[in-house]
């Protein structure tokens, strides 16, 4: 069935789905890499940057339907979107961490210096950018950008179990770090291409 | 084509103009937290600073300097502090840097805790006549193959008041792929030279500060310090002294035996010199002059690995061997130690053995 005959629920619902698994932006796109291989080695700081990156990812890519379809589209700047993005992405990360430093110095330790991270994550300006090249109106432009930090956030949190539980000090020297992080991950991504074809939309 | 560009440049200005100045209000206003009372060892100070920036910087601002080295980030846990009130939870930078006990007595890192409300801290007295000083460096001299000599001239402020055997903290500038660091070393000049400090470094091998001074630091460059620290100084009574100190570690004692003359103390003094070989040794004639100018000052340095067959004509052995032979009753003496760990230990033991009680042994450990 195609998207335009389904309701607006059961589209996003879809849209949702195929962010979270079969599209996976860690494991099919292998984007934010770095703020991944750099934050994952604990399950707990895995679940704090995960939950950022989703928070900050679902809010941006409504913010960024918003600025691309009412100020971009009808000053003919499409081109500027890259940019933008970027920046509108940076403002409000800031923002927030100003806000949750005020209102809940709980939240803001164990999320806060993650925030700064986000600003440059190329997960959450990759979403808003793959959100344009479908016709999504604004609900769904804002559940593919859910999705999407939904499916970051359980990649990091699978990977920060792993390594936990992974005694890096038992491998061989040039496996330690990044190097058994990347076939940890490989071998992930090769389970979640089991998802790929799952949807089609 | 000149307008569309014209129209893109005008919108990414003004997108970022609105966001900056969004932000900046922004910060105004969610991030201003007023004026905050900083209590200092159970009310004995209390400052009145601006709250929103950490801890050290709003210290430093009211010229309450804490050591640190990393200038902030969290990676260098020197700025360790008790904090017993108002520094909210521990943050995940600081974690790796505090043990159980730490924790317990709510040390933290100034350098992470933010001033957001009053705060009850604790910080050693002395830490309080610390100050930041900006120097030249006067004067750069080898001493053996592997210790330099510096004479500093301070320039902002321009003078010091310290103790003989006090240290202060070197800050070394970035150089070949190594950070900025900050390392403690004692001051070998006399306190009553006010605008100038000498220090004596040895190259540690792969040391990132020693290296950047023995290799990299030039006369005339500028140079940041910050000091003086430390409680190692002559005491007060009048008991004979047993110094001993090898290698670089004659700083302090050098600067106690001076100062003691020109105070005109006649205490009775013995400083044991260890050293390697020949080559390791420096300011001999320095101290025979001493040794002739004050008849309370005897001076006995002691080779351990100089070849048998050699011209040394002085003691031979282990620096505690020495010390051993020379006092064989030590219980009447004080002793002032400066050098290595084991070097110290060891002299503690033979000190001991031979009658000294443990408070009247001092020493400088590093």
């Amino acid at each position: 069935m195609e998207l335009s005959q389904m309701s607006l629920f059961a589209s996003c619902v879809l849209i949702f789905v195929s962010a979270t698994f079969t599209d996976n932006i860690l494991m099919a796109r292998f984007l934010g890499m770095c703020s991944c291989l750099g934050v994952s080695k604990k399950v707990d700081t895995s679940l704090g940057l995960g939950l950022a990156v989703m928070f900050v990812t679902a809010v941006t890519a409504a913010l960024n339907y918003l600025v691309y379809q009412y100020m971009l589209v009808p000053l003919h700047l499409e081109y500027l979107k890259l940019i933008i993005f970027i920046v509108v992405i940076a403002a409000f990360t800031q923002l927030v961490e100003m806000i949750i430093e005020r209102t809940s110095e709980k939240l803001y330790n164990s999320l806060g210096i993650f925030l700064p991270l986000i600003t440059v994550n190329c997960a959450i300006l990759g979403i808003s950018l793959f959100m344009l090249n479908k016709p999504y109106s604004f609900w769904q432009a804002f559940a593919f950008g859910l999705g999407g930090g939904l499916g970051w956030f359980l990649a990091i949190a699978l990977i920060g179990g792993i390594r936990e539980k992974i005694n890096e000090s038992a491998l061989p020297k040039g496996l330690e770090g990044p190097g058994i992080t990347l076939i940890i991950i490989g071998i992930m991504a090769l389970g979640f291409v089991g998802f790929s074809g799952m949807i089609k939309i | 084509m000149l307008t569309s560009i014209l129209i893109s440049v005008g919108f990414l200005l003004a997108c970022g103009l609105i966001l900056a100045a969004l932000l900046v209000l922004a910060e105004k206003k969610i991030l201003n937290y007023g004026t905050c009372h900083i209590h200092i060892n159970n009310g004995k100070k209390t400052l009145d600073v601006e709250g929103g920036s950490s801890l050290l910087n709003s210290l430093a601002e009211q010229n309450i300097f804490i050591p640190s080295a990393c200038g902030g980030r969290g990676t260098c846990a020197y700025c360790k502090l008790k904090v017993n009130e108002g520094g909210g939870s521990i943050s995940p930078v600081e974690e790796p840097y505090l043990s159980p006990e730490e924790r317990q007595e709510h040390v933290r890192l100034s350098c992470q805790v933010k001033v957001r409300r009053d705060l009850s801290i604790e910080i050693p007295d002395d830490l309080f006549s610390v100050r930041r000083f900006h120097a030249k460096v006067a004067r750069k001299r080898a001493l053996t193959h592997d210790i330099v000599e510096l004479r500093l001239a301070l320039v902002e402020p321009t003078t010091i008041e310290f103790e003989a055997g006090q240290y202060i903290q070197l800050e070394s500038a970035e150089y070949k792929g190594h950070e900025a660091v900050m390392r403690g070393y004692s001051i070998s000049s006399v306190p009553s030279d006010k605008t100038h400090l000498e220090l004596i470094i040895r190259l540690v091998p792969d040391g990132i500060c020693s290296t950047w001074v023995v290799q990299h630091l030039k006369e005339g460059a500028n140079i940041t310090l910050s000091g003086p620290y430390g409680h190692f100084h002559l005491s007060d009574t009048t008991a004979p002294i047993i110094c001993i100190a090898g290698g670089s570690g004659m700083a302090p004692i050098w600067s106690i035996l001076r100062d003691m003359k020109e105070k005109g103390l006649n205490r009775p003094a013995t400083y044991f010199f260890g050293a390697l070989t020949q080559r390791d040794l420096f300011f001999l004639d320095e101290f025979k002059q001493l040794a002739k100018e004050c008849p309370w000052f005897t001076f006995v340095p002691a080779l351990s690995k100089e070849p048998a067959d050699s011209s040394w004509q002085g003691e031979r052995g282990l620096i505690t061997e020495v010390v051993d032979r020379h006092f064989p009753d030590t219980s009447q003496h004080e002793a002032y130690l400066c050098g290595s760990p084991g070097m110290i230990d060891a002299a503690i033991a033979v000190l001991k053995k031979n009658g000294m009680p443990e408070a009247n042994i001092f020493y400088d450990k590093f």
